[in-house]
Parts: C-alpha cells; structure tokens; sequence
C-alpha cells in the first residue's frame, strides 16, 4: 500500500541513475522529490453547491547543490528521460564544471505512519462530502434572522510523497488530508460584521466522527451574531489574556519564524546568537513537533525525506535549539530536525515549521481573567505576519472582548494587534493550564504555503498594543 | 506554440455532448528564477510547468476538474471527472459561460523577443550589480538577497458558446532585501524593479530604495496614540486599493457582501476620489488584452469625484445583478474557474509631489509600510487596523522614524476623509497604481 502509485512508477534503479546524472558534473549532492497528489473540494455559497472541483498534480523536482549553489528543475514527467532532462537541467543549473561518476546506492528508509488513517477521502462518495455542507449552510442560517449569507468549503487531498538523496535516502510518504470550514455574514443596524470556524486534520473522512459540523457552523454564526452589538476595540497598551487553541499563531509569529535556521544564518532573525540565553518568561516551553497525530503540520517524512521529530525550542524560557533543513544542518555540521518543508514539487524546501506549541502552565484559566482588572480577552485570532530581523509582528483579533474588573464583558470590532518578538516572550506573565490546539493554518514564507498546526493554553501578555480606534 | 494549445482546447470542446457548456483553459509556463547571496549564485530554478482546467455546466449546474499536466489520458480522466461533478452542483439560474459581447480588444505588447532571447549569465550578472549597488550605498546596510525572477506563460481558451484566444506575455524583474544595523538593532527594506525586458531595469533606483527603507528606520520610536492626519506612500496606497477593491467586486455584491451595494449614486469618498479600473492602459503592470473568460479588457470608472459609479463583474455576477460582463473575469491559472475582480485600479492623481502634501501638515505621520493587512482588515464590516511604521511628520517636514504602531479606521470613513492625493502616481507591480494619498482623522495606536 506504502507509496503504491510513485512506486510503481520510478523504481530504485531509475532513481539510482538519474541521482548519477544529477552529480555527473561534479556536484555534492542530489535529491529526487516525487509527488502524486489527488484532491477534491467543494464549494457552497449563497445557499448553492457552485462547484465540485476534482486536482490532479503530479510530478518530479530534482535539487543539485554544488558548493553554495543549488540548482533545481522541475517536471511534470516521470518517465526515466523526463527525470534525466530535468536531472540536467538542475545539474547545469548549479554548476558549469564536469566531475567524476558517481555510484549511487540508496536503501530504503521505514515506513512511517505518524496519523493513522480509517477512511481514505477517495473511498467516500462526493454526495457525502456536498451534504456535509448542505447541513453546515442550513445549521447557520437557521441561527437568528440577522444572518444574511453563508459561504462554505470543503476540501480533502492524498498525497504520496518519494525522497531519494545522493546520500542514500529513499523514503515515501503518505500524507492524507481532510478540512471543512465556514464564513457566516450577520447584518445589523451598525452595518455587517463576520464569523468563520473551520476545521482540518491529518486523517480522513472519520474526521466528521470526531467533530460537529454543527457545532462549527453555530460558533461561526454565534461569532457574526455577536459582534453585530461590538464597540470599537480599544486603542493604546493593555494586558491580553488569549484563550486556548486560539493565541498559537502568537508564538507562530513572535518566535516560530526567527527559530528557522536559515533566516537565523543570514542574521536576519533577533533570536540569532541567543541559544542558552532566556529568550522568554520562564513559563513558556515552546515546542515545534511533526509527530502530533492527526495534526494539521504532521507528517511521517519532512520533503527532504528525514523522519518528522518533536524538537523542543524554549524550554522554561531558554532558547534550547532552532529548527534546521537538510542543507543548512550539514553545513553546520549537525542533524537536521525533521523541518524542510516545500509547497510542491515545483517548489525548493526550506526550513518550514509543523506543529508549533506552548506546553500548559499551572493557573486555571477563569483565574487569569480575574486576575486582570482592565483588559482584552481574545477568543479568536486571524492571521498575523512578522518581520523576523527586527522582530515586530502583527496578529488579527476576529473575536474578542474587553475584560472588565476581573469579568469579560463587552464584544470588541476586529483590529490587528501589535507587539515586539522578544519584549511578548517576556510579558508573558500568566499560563493556564487548559491547553488546546488550534485551527488549521498555512503558513506563507518567500512565496510558499504549507500546512501548520498551532496551539496553546490560556495566557496572559502584560501589555500588547491593540489597534482599535476607541480611546 | 499559443496554436498548439489553441488546438488543444479546441479539441476539448468539440467533445461536449447535446446540453453540455463546455470550457477548456489550457496553460504552458517557464520560470527562472535566481538568487544572489554575497557575490554567488545561491540558487537557480528553471521550471516549466502546464496543465488543464475543464469546465462543464449543464441543467444550470458546474463542475470542474484540472491536471497539471498534458498528457493525453490525464485529459481524458479531467474531462471525465468534470463531467461526474456537474452532478452534485445545485441548479443554478444564472450558471453559464461568456458569450463573445463584440466588444473590441484593445491591443497590447504583453511579449519581449528581447526577454525571451536575453542570456542566463546576463541574467545571472544583473543580479549581481543589483547586489553590488546596493551593498555599496550605505556601509550600515547588509543583503537579505538579490533575486531576478522572469515568467513566461502561454494560454488558450475555447467554450462551446464561442469564446475561442489564444496568446502569450512574458515580464520579469529583480528584487533586492536588505537590513541595516546599528547596534542591537536590525531594520529591514526592499526595493525592486520591472519590466517587460530586463533593458527597463533600474538597478540604481532599486538599490537606493532598498537602502533607505531600512536605513531610515533605524532609531525608530513608538508614536504615542492619538488621532491625527497620515499620508500613505504610493506603495501603502497601492496595498488600500487592493482592500477597497474587493467592496467593489460584482460576485460580492450579487450575494450581499458588499458594505457599498445599494449605495449606487451616493457620495461614498471624498470628492477627490475617482477610481477607474483600466487595464487597457499600456502603464499599468496588469494591463492586459482579455479577461479571464476571453472578453476584452477595459475600462471602467468605479468612483467619479466621490460618487459610486458601479462594481465591476464577469459573466456570471453580471448575470445575476441584470448587468453585462465589464471584463472583469479573473483566473487563477487552469487550478480553477474566473472569478471576479478589479484588473489595474487607478486614482486620479491630484498635482501635488508628496513633499508638498507634508509640508501642510503639523502634526502627522508619513507611512512608508504596512502590515497585516490580511489580518486586521475586514472588507465586509469594514474595519481596518494594520500595523504601521513611518516617519513622524512634524511642522511640515518628514523627521524622526517611527515603528510598532497601527493605524485603525474603517474603509467607510477612510474614503470620506480622504484630504489630497498626490500628483506622484507611481506603475507598481501590483494590481494598482501607487500615488501619495492624505487622509485624516485616523487613529494611531502605540505607547
């Protein structure tokens, strides 16, 4: 069953002679990525099944590196002479010189399941997946008057992954996805406001035996419903409290980012020079890990073929390691952590993280509201964006509230929130003890997208600057 | 080439059986793409890739399938599977393909022989300079990396109601990162330039900019929070467009969506505002020749002097409002089918250089660059916060710089507070036109 499709399509033997091809003109090593991916997605808006959209991607990129060149090529031939072309192009790319023959031996590496699957997509009729919507469209509308339009999405892919290196690896994957989400529009006196839950994990379609599309659909409307009577959120410095699942995306922009070895090598991160030193609050364990079952960033193989792992990167506070790529750990001298990561085979992996979260603390979480007299409480993040070198970053609030005197009261308008890597890492003076993973997300880095996971318990920022227009 | 894939479509097309609207886009790209890092190539990436997006509407309901891939079986299964998805789509009245409208194409030189000609070391040595140049502005100022990138894609689409262009665009650019230092502290920068055809670069101006963005930012403070007047470079007021864009869209509007349908004929801006989307105009980066259902590009004032003119739309949103296409189709490569959405936005600009809009101002704040615009800016409520950085505008003059802040408002009153936009309209590589823009009352949030 292990890679049934790629493997029968490039065998060892091939892969062993277009890895020589690519080394021909004396480059130090070659890597074969192989992908064969299969997905289906469904849209509904406006209370219609607009369109069932079935993809096919499948193809070959081929990395040559010669010195501190890579060269890469791409093609959507697997065929020995589409491989061999492409294994040229990639070679000539990274270099001019010619070299010696070299023999290539490759073994192949385990299997590894990190998310078992019960229900391949492809097995699972599509009138089931169009009627998953259906009732997240009907649920939501018929949550109050005031909700105008439901738009709603459905998407699944299986992915066979293969990995052969001039350094013997040879590894398949097979990475399986389902997710499901939920925009929700509410119109009331002050105009429109939204909501949007979603859903998505490694596993396939018994991901709707273990969550509610209902449930999903009614929070979505719940969130438009309420911000309708939402005042301005508050402009200037104030204490944050995030609720779990909800504030990863914090860590994911505060931190995540600048731990990725190759920004960290060029001196374009603030955490570059800092392992051993407290980077944060002494709560915070920060962890990045590929093997969370079922997660949205886990995977058996990183797209450089090296099993996934669970790196701790903050422990109590102290920056313990950063995460690497193949490329950038064997010119350290070190082992690669399981990070590189690429969009597609079109595409050049590059240190990408996977599951990114803070391990619980000790306070209850309803404690570290009372303990805030005047603030915000952010139950539900939007994106964010960083800039790594100078380590500000920005993140979306989508719900939130004013705590007032120890108590949540009041919903706020959406804004973004601003704060410094660094100076966040150390305001963090409260940590709950309910931690949770969060959405789904993708995470975008020089043009790439790839799949993450984020999560994190109750927390508290001393002081985050919101950007809302109330004084 | 463009008639072999011409062919190719065609030949889709003929397939569609009695009751079948049938559409097929078929695509053929290469890419170089190139990275400079201390005076080596760090990496070279030529790529072609191609594939086929089938789409097929009958009894009012779609369906669609692609391959990234020619290969003839892979065909036959993208056909096959489109046409199994046409069943679980709902009926849908207003479902259908674009009708050739006779409306003209206006012509454009989307394809360079020069570019298509210009050699890998030339490429490879421009990258370099643009370093070079860069590198040797200012000694506190470091290389993120130096890119040059270049696209070629040829295309071609036919349906069953008689849309049948082909054709092909080239362009390419260079792009350079940079970081300043001083001290314990990084800033960080940008510049770029594009082209048709390498000839058009200006590597200067591309490594002055990157400099100074991250040069100038260097020392900066948190404003302190208060309302005040901003002036948006063209770059910022290019990103505004963007988000203002999507109010406008005719698929928003259709399914209520948009915070400005109903609101035809009203004074919805400032009437200095007059925003045209025109993609026949030969400056613009996006300008094009045909949508992305194969109409013609062109023109269409959205916002004259303040008032709401009208929303752009494609064939079906058209359909829905009892409009007609404006040419606004838009397509995503052959992974999917057009969209709606505004092609080369352009404000009319006023007269003024951005140094004489500062110079009317006490107290304000210049905005060089914003971020999280995906984050913190909903186009259906309207709200809008981003986060900032800039340059403290004090008795007219541009001075001390500023960073870790965000500017809120809502898009509603930003339109209406629009005090001058500027003369210095500026052809970026985006989806619209830069120019200065002075707009009051908005709330900066910082210490």
């Amino acid at each position: 069953m292990l890679l049934g499709r790629l493997r029968g399509v490039i065998d060892s033997d091939v892969l062993e002679r277009v890895l020589g091809v690519a080394v021909r003109t004396g480059a130090d090593f070659a890597e074969v990525y192989a992908e064969d991916k299969r997905s289906t997605s469904v849209g509904l808006d406006d209370g219609r099944v607009e369109q069932v959209t079935s993809g096919r991607d499948r193809g070959a990129g081929i990395r040559v590196v010669k010195g501190d060149t890579t060269g890469f090529a791409h093609t959507a031939d697997l065929s020995e002479a589409g491989l061999r072309a492409a294994a040229e192009a990639a070679a000539a790319a990274a270099s001019q010189g010619d070299g010696a023959t070299r023999t290539i031996a490759l073994t192949r590496g385990p299997a590894r399941t990190v998310s078992p699957v019960a229900q391949y997509p492809d097995d699972v009729r599509k009138a089931d997946k169009v009627a998953l919507l259906q009732q997240m469209d009907d649920t939501a509308r018929s949550a109050g008057g005031a909700i105008v339009q439901v738009s709603a999405g459905y998407g699944d892919s299986r992915k066979h992954i293969l990995v052969a290196n001039t350094d013997g690896v040879f590894v398949s994957d097979e990475q399986v996805r389902t997710l499901v989400r939920i925009s929700v529009v509410a119109d009331g006196d002050t105009g429109m406001q939204t909501g949007y839950q979603s859903a998505g994990h490694t596993i396939g379609f018994e991901l709707f035996d273990q969550i509610s599309v209902d449930e999903l659909a009614r929070d979505a409307a719940r969130q438009a419903l309420t911000k309708l009577t939402a005042r301005p959120a508050p402009s200037g410095a104030l204490p944050v409290v995030i609720k779990r699942g909800s504030g990863g995306v914090l860590f994911h922009e505060a931190c995540g980012h600048g731990l990725e070895a190759d920004l960290v090598a060029k001196g374009g991160s603030v955490y570059k020079g800092k392992k051993g030193e407290l980077v944060a609050s002494p709560l915070v364990t920060l962890v990045d890990d590929g093997t969370m079952p079922g997660e949205w960033g886990a995977i058996g193989y990183d797209d450089e073929g090296h099993a996934s792992q669970y790196n701790v990167l903050i422990q109590d506070g102290v920056l313990t390691d950063y995460m690497w790529d193949y490329l950038r750990a064997r010119k350290e001298g070190r082992l690669q952590s399981g990070n590189g990561r690429r969009q597609s085979y079109q595409h050049l992996p590059m240190v990408r993280m996977t599951n990114t979260y803070v391990l619980n603390g000790t306070e209850d979480p309803d404690e570290i509201v009372r303990a805030t007299d005047h603030g915000v409480y952010v139950a539900k993040l939007g994106g964010g964006s960083v800039n790594t070198a100078s380590g500000d970053f920005v993140f979306g609030m989508t719900e939130a509230y004013l705590i007032e005197n120890g108590r949540i009261t009041e919903p706020l308008r959406e804004g973004n929130l601003i704060g410094n890597g660094p100076e966040v890492l150390r305001d963090i003076d409260l940590l709950g003890n309910d931690f949770a993973m969060g959405n789904p997300g993708t995470c975008g880095k020089d043009g790439q997208g790839v799949p993450v996971g984020d999560g994190q318990p109750t927390l508290r920022v001393k002081s985050l600057t919101i950007g809302g227009t109330a004084a | 080439m463009s008639q072999e894939l011409q062919g190719l479509a065609d030949r889709i097309v003929a397939q569609a059986r009695a009751g079948e609207q049938v559409e097929a886009y078929v695509s053929r790209d290469h890419e170089t793409d190139i990275r400079v890092y201390e005076g080596e190539v760090e990496h070279f990436v030529s790529a072609q890739s191609e594939g086929i997006g089938i789409r097929i509407i009958r009894d009012g309901r779609t369906g669609f399938a692609y391959a990234g891939t020619l290969d003839p079986a892979a065909i036959e299964d993208v056909l096959a599977e489109a046409r199994d998805n046409v069943t679980f789509g709902t009926a849908d009245e207003w479902a259908g393909l674009a009708h050739p409208d006779g409306v003209d194409v206006v012509p454009q030189e989307l394809w360079s022989e020069r570019l298509a000609a210009y050699g890998t070391e030339d490429k490879i040595a421009l990258t370099k300079e643009l370093e070079r140049l860069t590198v040797a502005t200012d000694s506190r100022v470091r290389i993120d990396d130096a890119n040059y990138a270049d696209v070629m894609v040829e295309s071609a689409v036919a349906t069953t109601t008689g849309i049948r262009r082909s054709g092909r665009e080239n362009g390419c650019y260079v792009s350079v990162s940079t970081m300043a230092d001083d001290g314990d502290e990084t800033q960080t920068g940008f510049g770029f330039s594009v082209g048709r055809s390498p000839d058009e670069f200006d590597l200067a101006k591309a490594a002055r900019e990157a400099a100074d963005r991250a040069t100038r930012l260097l020392g900066a403070t948190k404003p302190t929070s208060r309302r005040t007047t901003v002036v948006f470079d063209p770059y910022v007021t290019a990103m505004l467009l963007g988000v203002v864009s999507s109010t406008l869209n005719g698929e928003a509007v259709a399914k209520g969506r948009s915070l400005f349908k109903d609101r035809i004929g009203d004074q919805v801006a400032s009437p200095l505002f007059t925003l045209v989307d025109d993609p026949t105009n030969p400056l613009a980066y996006t300008a094009t020749d045909i949508d992305g259902e194969g109409l013609a590009a062109r023109r269409n004032e959205l916002v004259t002097d303040g008032v709401l003119q009208g929303f752009v739309h494609n064939s079906y949103s058209a359909r829905r409002v009892g409009a007609v296409s404006t040419g606004n189709a838009v397509r995503a490569g052959f992974k999917g089918s057009p969209g709606v959405g505004c092609l080369a936005l352009q404000l009319r600009p006023g007269t003024r250089d951005q140094a004489a809009l500062v110079a009317d101002i006490d107290d304000g704040v210049l905005i060089t660059a914003v971020q999280g615009l995906h984050s913190g800016v909903n186009p259906i409520s309207g709200d809008f916060s981003v986060g900032a950085s800039g340059l403290h505008i004090s008795n007219g003059t541009p001075g001390a710089p500023l960073r870790e802040f965000t500017i809120a408002s809502t898009l509603q009153r930003m339109l209406l507070d629009v005090a001058e936009v500027g003369g210095d309209i500026d052809w970026l590589p985006m989806r619209a036109a830069g120019v200065s823009l002075v707009i009051r009352d908005i709330t900066v949030s910082g210490a």
